[in-house]
């Protein structure tokens, strides 16, 4: 071999794993650069939810099917896996702790497929509904069953049980987080797999004209019956790996909470590319546990986030990144960047008003001595007297006038950027 | 003598209280191109529908290859050996003309419902997919999505979906509709050249493509067939005329 042929051998095998030789690199060497218990405790979140993100891909963007009831199988493996733990304690099963997620998975795939064959006959409003009604009704068996559900204190374990595969102890936080990013890796890896199969294809098909797809051979009901069993088996290792991380898992894993967040999540980072769910998970768990901290308004801050990434963002953070992907590789993105930062100086100004005002209300309204001077960014004020709405509601007005004098450059820009690439296509 | 490819017994078929298919007797012969003509409601893509299961029947029977098939659902007819296309173009859009194709062949080519195969791997599939888009004239489109293609491109794809497989029956309902007159010739050279040694069934109204394509023409009107026989039968076949030819060819 020539050592041309052998650089282009190596740049097409970069091409194809160099993205994943490098996410499994910044695994590993986050939680080196991160060393504070809690930015670990984070970093172990964000794993478990990048394979539950995910797995809720292969359902909404994948198939096309709306699920409103995907904790379900994130619950149960969850709870199949504490209880794995427990007989693993009892000596009745010598199921390594490595493994665990996995007995999770495997025991979400069978309700699966059991439920998975009860809701996808049809896909659309119907199937949504369906789902929302198995999310109820498993939400409420959990009450009903305090034996498997462990009722309102929920089931909890003891992880060292002493059965290894690898003779690690598992005792330190980071050690489970270095079992909760391999299962990341390897579950991402299978997921990005199982769309380049003809079951992941023809999810595609099926989810694009279901109408079209009987016509080529296949079942309708079967493919999305699949789908969802495989989506409910990565739910199942990302609730075996919680059962593992936080050794103990309640009743509410499997309600509707997680079942709106993980949409939410996967919505916001984007259902159109398959890493679009990992920027999500690892935004909406940021928040979660970081904003939860600073302020009691941080549901409200989510939810405009959502609100506003479903109105002018649709295709999610994942969209915004590949819109520009065209004009990184032209190398006009400098062209673009005056333009953002000048709207993004009025949209910050906005949200400080807006902050402003929620914060205000909340300390009116929610905090048990309203009267008690307000404190942000270190300014301590009273939340009663008018000076700081009249600011607030001045910071928006401002804020939005120069936004929309800035929104029209960015647009400009925009055109400009395109007409340009045009030019260096044809020419 | 020559085999039957698809035989319909005094099918029958209503909506509510209208009657739509009104005991309709057919037989297609294995390996002609036959067409359905016939004035707007007179049942031609009903009866595709009942032909390829998306609607059941009221009574009566059909046969594809001596099989029967009735009421039998989508998926498994076209196992048997059956494709159809549809009046309104019906493909895959957001995946791309090569996707459109390569799905169309999975199922044939035996690889089912695998979650263990890698598409990009299945070399068979690759290669013949790749020789249809060129049999479709497509090759210099295969990585664009397939809703962003022009109208005359889609109906194409949808004939190459369409004939993937290894159906050797091919229900085509109105190929050539809303195409310019240049397409239109395109388009009949095209499904002339990929349905050589398969049986083809088509709904179509300009009639210049029908005298082109077909070996022999039935006539359907309200529900019922009026007249089965070869275009030049059909051309002076007086019923025919009075019933829906009338004008055009008077």
């Amino acid at each position: 071999m020539n050592p041309i042929e052998k650089k282009s051998k190596f740049l097409s095998l970069w091409r194809r794993y160099g993205i994943w030789i490098g996410a499994a690199i910044i695994v590993c060497v986050l939680p080196l650069i991160f060393r504070s218990s809690f930015s670990r405790t984070m970093l172990s979140q964000m794993g478990i939810a990048i394979i539950f993100a995910l797995s809720y891909n292969m359902l909404l963007g994948e198939g096309g099917l709306l699920s409103f009831g995907h904790a379900v199988f994130y619950g149960l493996g969850g709870f199949i896996s504490i209880h794995g733990l427990k007989w693993v304690s009892d000596g009745v099963l010598p199921i390594p702790l490595e493994l665990m997620p996995l007995v999770g998975g495997l025991g979400a795939v069978i309700f699966g497929l059991f439920f998975g064959w009860l809701a996808t006959e049809r896909a659309g409003t119907t199937f949504a509904l369906i789902s929302l009604g198995i999310g109820e009704l498993i939400a409420s068996s959990a009450l009903m069953l305090p034996s498997f559900f462990g009722g309102e204190q929920g089931i909890s374990a003891n992880r060292m049980t002493g059965i290894t595969l690898t003779g690690i102890k598992f005792s330190k936080q980071i050690t489970v987080y270095y079992l909760i990013a391999f299962w990341t890796l390897v579950s991402a890896g299978l997921m990005y797999l199982l769309t380049q199969t003809p079951l992941g294809r023809m999810a595609n098909a099926v989810r694009d004209n279901p109408e079209r797809a009987p016509f080529v051979g296949y079942d309708t009901h079967r493919v999305r019956t699949f789908q969802y069993t495989l989506a409910a088996f990565f739910a199942g290792i990302a609730g075996g790996l919680l059962a593992v991380n936080y050794e103990i898992v309640t009743a509410e894993t499997i309600g509707h909470i997680p079942s709106a967040n993980v949409l939410m999540m996967t919505y916001i980072g984007g259902v159109g590319h398959f890493f679009g769910p990992v920027l999500g998970a690892v935004l909406v768990t940021f928040m979660q546990l970081s904003l939860a901290n600073i302020t009691h308004a941080w549901l409200l801050y989510f939810g405009l986030l959502f609100m506003g990434m479903v109105l002018w963002a649709p295709n999610g953070l994942a969209g915004l990144l590949m819109l520009h992907e065209p004009v990184w590789k032209a190398g006009l993105m400098k062209r673009l960047l005056p333009a953002y930062i000048l709207a993004a100086l009025p949209a910050l100004v906005i949200f400080l008003g807006a902050m402003l005002l929620i914060e205000i209300n909340y300390h009116l309204s929610l905090s048990i001595d309203p009267t008690a001077p307000l404190k942000l960014f270190k300014i301590s004020f009273s939340a009663q007297s008018p000076l700081p709405w009249v600011v607030a509601i001045g910071l928006i007005i401002i804020g939005f006038l120069f936004f929309r004098r800035a929104a029209r450059r960015v647009n400009q820009s925009w055109q400009e950027v395109t007409s340009e690439m045009k030019k260096g296509a044809s020419g | 003598m020559t085999a039957t490819a698809l035989k319909l017994i005094d099918v029958n078929k209503s909506f509510g209280s209208s009657k739509i298919i009104n005991g309709v007797t057919l037989e297609v012969l294995s390996g002609e191109r036959h067409a359905i003509i016939g004035p707007n409601g007179a049942g031609k893509s009903t009866l595709f529908n009942l032909i390829s299961g998306f609607y059941p029947v009221n009574s009566g029977r059909i046969e594809l290859k001596g099989r029967d098939i009735t009421n039998l659902p989508s998926h498994q007819i076209n196992r048997c050996g059956l494709s159809r296309s549809f009046q309104v173009t019906n493909i895959f859009p957001r995946m791309s003309v090569f996707e459109n194709i390569r799905c169309a062949l999975l199922w044939p080519m035996g690889y089912r419902y695998s979650f263990w195969h890698l598409c990009g791997r299945l070399k068979k599939v690759n290669e013949k997919a790749e020789e249809l888009l060129a049999k479709i004239n497509m090759a210099d489109r295969r990585d664009i999505p397939a809703g962003l293609l022009a109208y005359a491109d889609q109906r194409a794809l949808e004939i190459g979906i369409t004939i993937a497989g290894n159906a050797d029956v091919i229900l085509l309902d109105e190929p050539t509709a809303g195409m310019s007159k240049s397409e239109t010739g395109r388009a009949v050279e095209l499904i002339h050249s990929v349905t050589e040694d398969k049986t083809l069934i088509m709904v179509e109204h300009d009639m210049n493509v029908v005298f082109d394509l077909a070996d022999r023409i039935s006539v359907l009107v309200y529900g019922e067939i009026l007249a089965t026989d070869t275009p030049g039968s059909i051309r002076s076949n007086a019923q025919v005329q009075e019933a829906y030819l009338g004008k055009e060819l008077a």
